[in-house]
């Protein structure tokens, strides 16, 4: 039981890792002008993706993924591959998106993810209707802005009609830009959800708490799961709002000890080379 | 009596649902006349949607759907609502191939219809999206023209926008061009123009004038034929082109590519510049007969 669960939470921490030392070796290359258009760093929001990715892989299901603009940790963590990323983040031809895809359009067919146009929250409407006409499972990431979209309301509410296999991750980081989620409104995704009859939790990205609601419903019935993340960097581009903010990846690594240390220490030295090599 | 145009987009519908396994979305599609005859009486087992009034993420369902390959039929009742149905179609569906080489083609029935319905609802409103990459733009009025549009559509990867009239699903004839010896003017209308066009040439034959007639189907890619060119290079006085869309939209971006072709004026005539109201004082319609061949009659004189 406890050594399930270790190998688990290892597996995930091993997605995060991959994540952060991309997107460390991203910063970098903001700072020192060699990536001049908007980048949206994921550090720190890692955990969502990473855990969801690893309860897939466990059942072996390969889902449909419509991903928002931040969507760095959602490719690497499902598997997308790494030199075409950062190929892509060079504007190379070989990248991932052909070089057309800069970091907010990213795409990878082998993972089936699709790419995001820029209008947050359209993935809502297109992944609900890929969903509706090819029946497979779904995930559409969203960030807790996005989901006020009117149409992103109306896919909900259409998901809940025509029971889709659709799991709504709301990445939760409290942020549209600078302005705070109570400024914005004074509902719950939970709740909201709850209203169009869905499934629906709220969590930490704690992995063991979303595995343990997601693992057995999983794309059984439309469910929707906000996610409450921190946000290490700036909405867009290098740079630090707050120092100090809670780092569910430290957090992890601390708790899972020297095999993550060991793990991690591969990882972070594997990207430098890759960053390098490409 | 031969068949009627709304009975070919019928039949194609059925095909398309049969054949290709596909599906047609809308709002209120099933009852109050099956969008006036032009749908078969099907339901969503068979491949017939009914969206719910969510008209923006009615656009990107369907656009999901063709991201999946299903090349499903959009059909917007009325074309005022592309303002909010076009939206996730002009900016990823049109765009797909582009960024990500996924296709991701439709076929979109968007409906004109005009007289006493107000603000929002009438005309055609191709101008609305007639400038975004990735998008082909057809007008048929015709069986024939129809049923080539839907091959081509079969054949292609884009997404496809049929602009229709609700006047011509009763249409049974084919339109010929007429560009023989050489002309006063040439008439290019679009839309449920070209019926009136039609009727204005010979209104304007009969009192002496030599009047050419070019019918557009294809509005994008905007192609114009060299017989086309050479018509109206020899004519006296140029073009005049016609449609049911506001009169500062595609009319004029089309009317500037022929004028640079030519070096003839080409002269334009649609919708007024002004909002409609619901009673007939203060419609705002498409040009008939009348106002055609008067406009045709000024033009002349002003010569
Ligand atoms: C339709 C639309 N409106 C506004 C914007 C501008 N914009 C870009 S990102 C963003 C904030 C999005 O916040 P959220 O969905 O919570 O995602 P996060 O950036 O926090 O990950 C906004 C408002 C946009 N890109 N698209
Ligand atoms: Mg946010």
């Amino acid at each position: 039981m406890i050594n399930n669960k270790r190998n688990f939470s290892l597996n995930v921490f091993e997605r995060a890792s991959i994540c952060r030392h991309f997107e460390n070796e991203v910063y970098k290359r903001i700072v020192k002008k060699e990536i001049e258009f908007p980048v949206y760093l994921s550090a720190g929001q890692e955990y969502a993706p990473a855990t969801i990715a690893e309860i897939v892989s466990k059942k072996q299901i390969k889902p449909l993924i419509f991903g928002q603009h931040r969507g760095h940790s959602i490719y690497l963590s499902f598997g997308g591959d790494i030199n075409k990323l950062i190929k892509e983040l060079k504007g190379k031809k070989d990248g991932c998106t052909y070089g057309m895809g800069g970091s907010l359009s990213i795409h990878s067919m082998k993972i089936n993810m699709y790419g995001h146009d820029g209008f947050m929250g359209s993935n809502a409407c297109i992944g609900t209707g890929a969903c509706f006409s090819s029946k497979k499972p779904t995930i559409i990431f969203i960030g807790d802005a996005a989901l006020e979209e009117d149409y992103v309301l109306a896919s909900l509410s259409w998901v809940s009609k025509k029971k889709l296999p659709i799991l709504f991750v709301v990445d939760d980081n409290n942020y549209a830009v600078l302005t705070k989620k109570d400024e914005r409104r004074d509902w719950e995704a939970k709740e909201l959800a709850k209203a169009f009859k869905m499934q629906s939790f709220d969590m930490m990205d704690d992995p063991m708490k979303i595995s343990k609601y997601l693992k057995k419903s999983l794309f059984k019935q439309p469910t929707l799961v906000n996610i409450h993340t921190q946000r290490i960097f700036w909405h867009a581009g290098a740079g630090k709002d707050k120092e100090n903010v809670f780092d569910r990846y430290l957090q992890q690594k601390k708790l899972l000890g020297r095999k993550a240390d060991l793990l991690d220490e591969k990882i972070k030295k594997r990207m430098k080379l890759l960053w390098e090599k490409n | 009596m031969g068949k009627e145009l709304r009975q070919t987009i019928k039949t194609i519908t059925s095909h398309h649902l049969k054949k290709n396994k596909s599906q047609v979305f809308g709002q209120n599609l099933t009852g109050v006349g099956w969008v006036a005859g032009t749908l078969p009486k099907l339901f969503e087992k068979d491949g017939v949607i009914e969206l719910p009034m969510a008209d923006v993420a009615g656009g990107g369902i369907v656009t999901g759907s063709a991201l999946m390959g299903k090349r499903p039929i959009y059909i917007i009742r009325y074309q005022g609502y592309n303002w909010f149905n076009c939206i996730f179609i002009v900016n990823y569906a049109c765009k797909s191939n582009a960024i990500w080489k996924i296709p991701c083609p439709m076929m979109i029935r968007g409906i004109s219809s005009e007289g006493s319905i107000g603000p929002v609802a009438g005309s055609a409103h191709i101008s609305t999206i007639y400038k975004m990459p990735g998008l082909k733009i057809f007008s048929p009025m015709t069986n024939k023209e129809y049923s080539n549009v839907y091959k081509n559509f079969m054949k292609s990867k884009d997404v496809f926008y049929i602009s229709e009239h609700r006047s011509s699903y009763s249409n049974t004839k084919e339109f010929k061009n007429d560009l023989t010896g050489n002309k006063d003017i040439i008439l290019m209308p679009i839309s449920v123009t070209r019926f009136a066009a039609e009727k204005a040439k010979l209104i304007l034959e009969k009192k002496g004038f030599s009047v050419g007639i070019i019918h557009l189907v294809n509005l994008k890619p905007f192609l114009i034929k060299s017989e086309w060119i050479k018509a109206i290079k020899k004519s006296k006085f140029g073009v005049l082109m016609t449609d049911n869309d506001y009169v500062d939209g595609v009319l004029r971006i089309l009317a500037h590519q022929i004028n640079e072709k030519t070096n003839k004026p080409v002269s334009v005539l649609g919708l007024d510049d002004k909002t409609a109201g619901h009673h007939k004082k203060v419609d705002n319609l498409p040009p008939n007969e009348l106002k055609i061949a008067e406009r045709v009659k000024i033009i002349i004189k002003k010569k």
